[in-house]
């Protein structure tokens, strides 16, 4: 395995190397996909706090009068609902109703809005939101201003708040605020990617090495763990939390991939509405839906999904679902068979192996 | 990590340990360490004939499959069941409990063209 040096690197990158994480190559970032392993890490997630380095994530802020009118435009959900500090998730669609990413948008102020983007896809976002860009707003391919830690699990509140002066419990899930760790500036988000409570804090790069130390310190009385790449993926699956590249891409639009409750038709124009308009009349073809492996086996992402024998779909994420103790996926199927209790089978190695569709999400956190 | 003497290397990470013209078969401890934690294995059953570097069965991580390659070509005369239940143990102990299979070799000369321990660690490059 060379080295390829065009590889990106968030600023913890030594860090993890020294700390002997196992690193991958993760859409051109070099990225850990585990430090003590999948399974110990994803329990400490469940059972206490995990801190996650995505700095890879990208960030791209919107500015100016009529900032508003231009986050409109590109997403899908309805902004304007969005108060000062609320955050919410949205689809970023190209003309023909595909996704071209899946985002976060954060409303700063009433003419600055802060939209969390995936890695591998900052700069053809960037690219897609400034083309459309008629409201002489500024929009700020911003990734490199930010390094960007996640801290999940049910003692992430605990860990967090011995290093803030930010009361934690006042910022609800899904809202976000500009305060301080370490008495440096941090835009603290109750956002996360795990199916567990806890934080997404944005930081200046240069302190993000202090921070990582900071926030493992913290949390050691309570079990925390730094956790990578790995978990995170089985955490969003059991979480049923949708993965651009898998559950959805420019192929799959967002009534397709169970996403309904993020498309606001009743809010105005958006890019793409025509198009979920026209297939929202139509009848879905085809749609997400999540199963459990009843034989012996474990499926995984390509493989094909059959209906009585006959090639139906195709799995889209799949793996084992640590805190339950079975095997889980998500898959296409036709619209008429994507619901819970259908009987299906996973081509495993030429295999068929049974399985049955569930309701989602996989697990919930208790309240 | 400790390489047992007697067993024989292959390129892709898997031992074999004779006895007469049986061979026992596992994994490295290397290979388990680059998969991590294993959570399912695939192995042949009895009776089932095997041919050395094409594919015995799978074990899957967390994250991946990968396959098996047999180091030796023979019949499979036994495989460790206890693994089905318990694919972590490959984690545990790979070159010991957690053996795979045993195959009786067509010709026992084969394992002359194996790697011996200390080529085999050079070759992972410990």
């Amino acid at each position: 395995m060379g080295e390829t040096p065009e590889l990106r690197k968030t600023p913890l990158n030594e860090v993890h190397r020294a700390s002997g994480a196992k690193m991958v190559d993760f859409g051109g970032w070099d990225m850990p996909v585990q430090y003590s392993g999948i399974l110990d890490e994803h329990a400490a997630v469940r059972r206490a706090a995990g801190l996650f380095d995505v700095s890879h994530m990208g960030e791209i802020e919107i500015r100016g009068p009529q900032a508003l009118d231009l986050v409109q435009q590109i997403s899908t959900n309805n902004a304007a609902k969005l108060q000062t500090g609320q955050a919410h998730y949205s689809g970023l669609l190209y003309d023909h109703g595909g996704f071209v990413d899946d985002i976060l948008v954060h409303k700063v102020a009433d003419d600055s809005y802060f939209i969390c983007v995936n890695a591998s896809n900052q700069d053809k976002d960037f690219e897609h939101i400034s083309a459309q860009n008629r409201f002489d707003c500024s929009v700020e391919n911003a990734g490199p201003k930010y390094a960007q830690l996640a801290i999940q699990g049910p003692k992430a509140l605990a860990t967090l708040q011995k290093l803030t002066q930010t009361d934690l419990s006042s910022i609800r899930y899904y809202w976000f605020q500009d305060g301080e760790v370490s008495g440096d500036w941090a835009r603290i988000a109750r956002t996360g990617y795990t199916g567990e409570d806890g934080f997404e804090i944005y930081v200046a790069p240069e302190v993000a090495c202090a921070r990582w130390a900071e926030i493992l310190d913290a949390g050691r009385e309570f079990g925390i763990k730094p956790t990578g790449l790995g978990a995170r993926n089985t955490l969003r699956l059991e979480a049923k939390m949708a993965l651009y590249g898998h559950e959805i891409d420019a192929s799959i639009t967002p009534l397709e991939a169970d996403l309904a409750w993020i498309v606001k038709f009743d809010k105005g124009d958006f890019t793409g509405k025509a198009a979920l308009e026209k297939q929202k009349a139509a009848g879905l073809k085809r749609k997400l839906v999540g199963f459990e492996m009843r034989g012996r086996g474990i499926a995984r992402d390509g493989y094909e999904v059959h209906l009585e024998g006959v090639p139906a779909g195709w799995v889209t994420s799949g793996g084992p679902a640590p805190a339950l103790n079975k095997n889980i996926g998500l898959c296409y199927l036709p619209a008429g068979s994507a619901q819970p209790g259908v009987a299906i089978e996973i081509m495993i190695r030429n295999q068929p192996v049974e399985a049955v569709t569930v309701p989602t999400p996989f697990y919930k956190r208790a309240k | 990590m400790n390489y047992p003497e007697n067993y024989r290397y292959t390129k892709e990470h898997e031992w074999v340990s004779m006895d007469g013209d049986v061979g026992t078969v596992g994994i490295t401890f290397h290979a388990q360490s680059e998969l991590g934690d294993i959570v399912y294995v695939d192995m042949p059953t009895p009776g089932a004939a095997v041919t050395a570097g094409e594919s015995l069965g799978s074990v899957e991580s967390v994250k991946a499959v990968s396959e098996i390659y047999s180091p030796v070509s023979g019949e499979v005369v036994e495989a460790n069941e206890t693994l089905k239940d318990a694919p972590e143990k490959l984690n545990d102990d790979p070159h010991g409990e957690a053996w795979l299979v045993k195959i009786r070799l067509s010709d026992k000369s084969q394992i002359q063209d194996l790697m011996d321990a200390s080529k085999y660690q050079a070759y992972i490059g410990e």
